[in-house]
């Protein structure tokens, strides 16, 4: 018998007792250096408690839940470690493992170290919420421990409350999550009515029950409501602005896995609560998923903030995630749950395998903003002969979340690719266009992809730095680096070792379409990971790795042969003529994107201004100062006009709204004589 | 066993060492096109020996990144190469990563030869760098709706069952659907490789360059590197165009009669590589930014097969 319960149950009290600890330590007023120290290690020790309960839950198969009483009706603080809590548990604790290292030794470091104890307090708080989201089982519960959720991520992006961007980025994001939970509020309840209770348990495949205008209408308003935590496109705008302002050990957990509490909410509705649902509604989901991951992707070129530039990055992979949900739902309409589960397990290895380099390549990014003091990747580069170790790690991250082989990102966009590809054969007419077409799409999502991080990394690390702040950078600690090593070994692991790992989706698989696909998905004695058998096609990440290495010893040995005698000079740069090579003859980030700027510019609209000063003649400048910006469609298109509409209704209202007591009254009265009217009559 | 290994080693020598025939036999035909004589056929084997042996110049700006790019770039190239069926239909290496392994390893390559351009500290690098990767990405969906379109018409992603699918069906190429595929991968595989009208690998001037621009730093080995890379590049590519829509000659194992597929093999390349030295002579370089429509042209293609797979 595993202790799963014992193990889970640990670990959220470890949280908080971290809260309660931390918030000790702030009554304290006098910080103590070892002080945030102490709270991560807490963290870290709640990480791991769940980290185990979750693995066990797994792979035990031990399904977990236990229930308290509250006295409020219908509320019932139910809690449920199945398959799919585990999972996303699973994720949480692993990246909340090594964001507590990270942290220990970043707090003391950044902005945040003037009150550690109220920011571990809310990082604990934050871990605790996030874990009761993945395992709650009860609609108001959830709700509840959702919005502790929105609250202690909200406190966190504006910890550094004197910075203007960091309110507004805070306040946007608050508002919008609101927004969201108001659409979840509905969107559940109608679920509820339909099966006359507000336990999870009950609600397993409701969607059917519902008459289907209605069922349509909560699972939209659910779709939306979570996306707006998963920030996909059309309510994305507050993830661009939120998440590069926090500090960056909060924004690596943000990107990597309070997003992903959308998913998780996706996941629970439409495979839980749903099943099987219309073609339209996983076309929906998928067409999303397309725009998202194409548009996020897009948006993120044109960044030169390197945290806004991720940020962006997190909407592109939520859209991959969608793909493989879109897909997964689509085939289960029409009647093929062994294609389902294959898509279903592409999206939700991409959920895991996002949230870790994402991570990782929040903390690097952090680390090089501790290091230079901006975010701003045009004053960057040169940093991988300054901070080798943090360049390395982000490398990794690079070629992970590219997509190429043979990192964890490849394993799980192959699957989506194959998930899409056997779409064509397995659906009718008009619905098997879209699978290839998103395929390729997807192939243009990750090659953009792929250019965006040669940029990122390119202009952020290699060649001359830019400014002094760059030339004068320094590698950050052993344990922001070890908090960094844990994710890139992780992004390795999940690579190499992907057959290894499948078998943790068969309970999933099985609870939800009644089939373990890991048998099918994985041939070869664990070598090869297969598209269902493979006939339809293989690849394994082991045997491409190893062949990488091998190959590389045909040119050493041909340099041992031949060029082992030879020079082997250092020289300058080739600089055409002029004296010296400068950091300002090198590509900027700007220009790097310039070409996909052009081709793209019906989306971006891009604007730019050049004014060149003279003093004798035009050729001869002295000074050009150059200006040039995108606009951000969905801001002055949906939320402009929205913005003004919330306006000028609320000045109609205030007529309304007399201020005085009297009128006040008067409405409460009427209401009441209206409710008792409404209430004798029911 | 032995016997897999005889074969896998078969074939790193046919992609080393065929490679650079493709390149000469095109640089020759380009030039006898222009009425000049050519430097001869095995030009490229003897630039590459030189190159081997030469010293080298690092420029001082330079990491780590600028030296391990040209050893990626070798290593994830000739594994592409392995993974596709050249004189057999079975590839040695197939089952361990089908048409989409191979897009992404030369994908992987690519990221590498990127950053090593920007890695450089000059203009020249990071013109070469942004150009590479952006023709790349928008050639992207063509080649992969043109794959998808092989795969699904094959049912499988492993490019041995592609090949073998189309062995059984000898005049399958005519079907339309196959017509379009190749026609769309026909312009990825000219912006793949870097020919006119997209780029031009002539030219060392520096306004228009793309891929010369890229590796202007290299010199001595790991220039030979590149080379050599791009020369095996370019096999596989053109590989995967006449292997998989014009499958004749292909052996279904590897026995005696390979070398007579071998040699077919080698014809149906130089075909292919005097027709790609044709549109290249006969047309102009176009502009950077008009080579999305030329992309786009090839997407379209590319759509039209996949519709026309289950129209006829």
């Amino acid at each position: 018998m595993w202790p799963t319960r014992e193990l889970y149950t640990a670990g959220l009290l470890v949280y908080a007792l971290g809260i309660a600890g931390a918030l000790a330590g702030y009554a304290a007023k006098r910080t103590r250096r070892w002080l945030p120290g102490l709270l991560c290690a807490v963290s870290l020790l709640g990480a791991l408690l769940e980290f185990g309960a979750s693995l066990t839950a797994l792979f035990v198969r031990t399904e977990l839940s236990w229930t308290l009483a509250s006295g409020v009706p219908y509320l019932r603080y139910t809690v449920r470690l199945d398959p799919l809590s585990a999972y996303f548990n699973l994720a949480l604790s692993l990246l909340a493992a090594s964001v507590s290292v990270y942290s220990a030794g970043y707090i003391g470091r950044s902005s945040v170290r003037k009150s550690p104890g109220l920011f571990c307090a809310l990082l604990n708080l934050l871990l605790l919420s996030l874990t009761l989201v993945f395992t709650a089982s009860n609609i108001l519960f959830f709700l509840i421990v959702w919005e502790l959720t929105a609250v202690a991520a909200y406190f966190l992006v504006v910890f550094d409350h004197e910075s203007a961007e960091a309110r507004k980025g805070g306040l946007l994001y608050l508002l919008m999550s609101r927004g969201g939970t108001g659409m979840l509020l509905i969107g559940f309840l109608l679920l509820a009515s339909a099966a006359g209770s507000m336990d999870f348990a009950a609600l397993h495949g409701i969607g059917q029950q519902l008459p289907p205008a209605l069922a349509a209408i909560a699972f939209l308003l659910l779709f939306l409501g979570f996306g707006v935590k998963a920030g996909i496109i059309p309510v994305h705008i507050w993830l661009p602005a939120a998440h590069p302002v926090a500090p960056s050990n909060i924004s690596a957990l943000m990107s990597g896995i309070l997003i992903k509490a959308g998913i998780y909410g996706m996941a629970r509705v439409f495979f839980d609560f749903y099943g099987t649902v219309p073609v339209w509604a996983g076309m929906t989901v998928l067409v999303v998923g397309v725009v998202s991951g194409l548009l996020g992707v897009l948006y993120a070129l044109m960044e030169h903030d390197l945290k806004r530039l991720l940020a962006y990055h997190s909407i592109e992979n939520i859209g991959i995630i969608l793909m493989g949900f879109g897909s997964a739902l689509l085939f289960r309409s029409f009647g093929h749950p062994q294609l389902a589960a294959l898509a279903l397990v592409a999206g939700l290895f991409h959920t895991l395998n996002h949230g870790v380099f994402k991570c990782l390549l929040f903390l690097g990014a952090g680390g090089v903003v501790h290091a230079t003091h901006t975010r701003n990747m045009e004053e960057m580069g040169g940093l991988i002969r300054r901070m080798p170790s943090s360049a390395l790690y982000f490398l990794i991250g690079a070629i992970a979340i590219s997509g190429l082989p043979p990192l964890n990102g490849f394993v799980s966009e192959w699957f989506t690719y194959q998930a899409l590809l056997a779409g064509f054969g397995a659906t009718p007419a008009l619905t098997r266009m879209a699978f290839p077409i998103a395929g390729a799409l997807l192939a243009l999502t990750a090659a953009l992809a792929a250019a965006c991080f040669v940029k990122a990394f390119g202009i952020t690390f290699l060649a001359l730095p830019r400014s002094e702040r760059a030339e004068n950078a320094q590698e950050v600690p052993l344990l922001m680096r070890s908090g960094m090593a844990i994710l890139a070994v992780a992004c390795v692991l999940l690579g190499l070792g992907a057959t290894w790992f499948l078998p943790v989706f068969d309970p999933i698989t099985q609870g939800i379409f009644g089939v373990a696909i890991s048998p099918d998905l994985v041939a070869g004695n664990g070598l090869l990971l297969t598209a269902g058998s493979t006939g339809r096609g293989s690849v394994s990440t082991v045997v491409i790795a190893l062949a990488l290495v091998a190959l590389g010893a045909i040119p050493l040995l041909l340099w041992l042969v031949w060029g082992r005698k030879s020079a082997r000079l250092s020289g300058p740069t080739w600089d055409c003529g002029l004296p010296g090579l400068t950091a300002e003859n090198e590509y900027t980030a700007t220009a790097f994107s310039k070409p996909l700027r052009m081709i793209f510019a019906a989306l971006f609209r891009p604007r730019r201004e050049i004014q060149t000063e003279f003093e004798v003649s035009a050729y001869y400048p002295t000074a050009i100062h150059f200006e040039s910006e995108i606009k951000p469609t969905f801001e002055t298109h949906v939320y402009e006009p929205l913005r003004e509409l919330v306006l000028s209704l609320a000045s109609r209202m205030r007529r309304v709204q007399a201020g005085s007591i009297h009128v006040y009254l008067t409405y409460v009265f009427i209401t009441l004589i209206l409710l008792l009217i409404f209430g004798a009559r029911g | 066993m032995m016997e897999r290994i005889l074969t896998v080693l078969a074939q790193i020598v046919l992609v080393l060492f065929l490679s650079p025939l493709i390149t000469g036999f095109s640089r020759t035909w380009k030039a006898r096109l222009q009425t000049r004589r050519g430097p001869g056929i095995f030009q490229p084997y003897r630039d590459l020996a030189k190159l081997l042996r030469k010293g080298m110049v690092i420029p001082d700006t330079a990491s780590w990144v600028f030296g391990a790019t040209p050893y990626v770039l070798f290593s994830t190239t000739l594994l592409a190469g392995l993974l596709i069926p050249t004189v057999s239909a079975q590839a040695p290496l197939s089952a361990f990563g089908g048409v989409l392994a191979v897009v992404y390893l030369l994908a992987l390559g690519r990221f590498f030869l990127a950053l090593g351009g920007l890695d450089t500290g000059s203009s020249f690098g990071g013109l070469g760098s942004s150009r590479e990767m952006t023709i790349s990405a928008i050639a992207e969906p063509a080649l992969m709706l043109a794959v998808f379109t092989v795969a699904i018409g094959a049912g499988s992603t492993n490019l041995s069952t592609v090949a073998q699918a189309a062995l059984g069906q000898s005049w399958r190429f005519l079907a339309p659907s196959q017509m379009l595929a190749f026609a769309a991968l026909f312009i990825v595989l000219i912006a793949e490789t870097g020919r006119i009208p997209v780029d031009n690998p002539a030219t060392h001037l520096e306004l228009t360059m793309i891929h010369e621009a890229m590796i202007l730093e290299y010199s001595g080995p790991y220039l030979a590197l590149i080379e050599w890379s791009a020369a095996m590049k370019q096999l596989v590519l053109m590989t995967l165009l006449v292997n998989v829509f014009i499958p004749f000659g292909l052996s279904a194992g590897w026995s005696a009669i390979t070398v007579l597929s071998l040699i077919l093999f080698v014809v149906k390349l130089l075909f292919l590589a005097a027709t790609v030295v044709l549109m290249e002579t006969t047309n102009a370089k176009l502009r950077l930014f008009r080579v999305p429509e030329l992309l786009a042209v090839a997407f379209i293609l590319s759509a039209m097969a996949l519709i026309s797979t289950f129209l006829f």
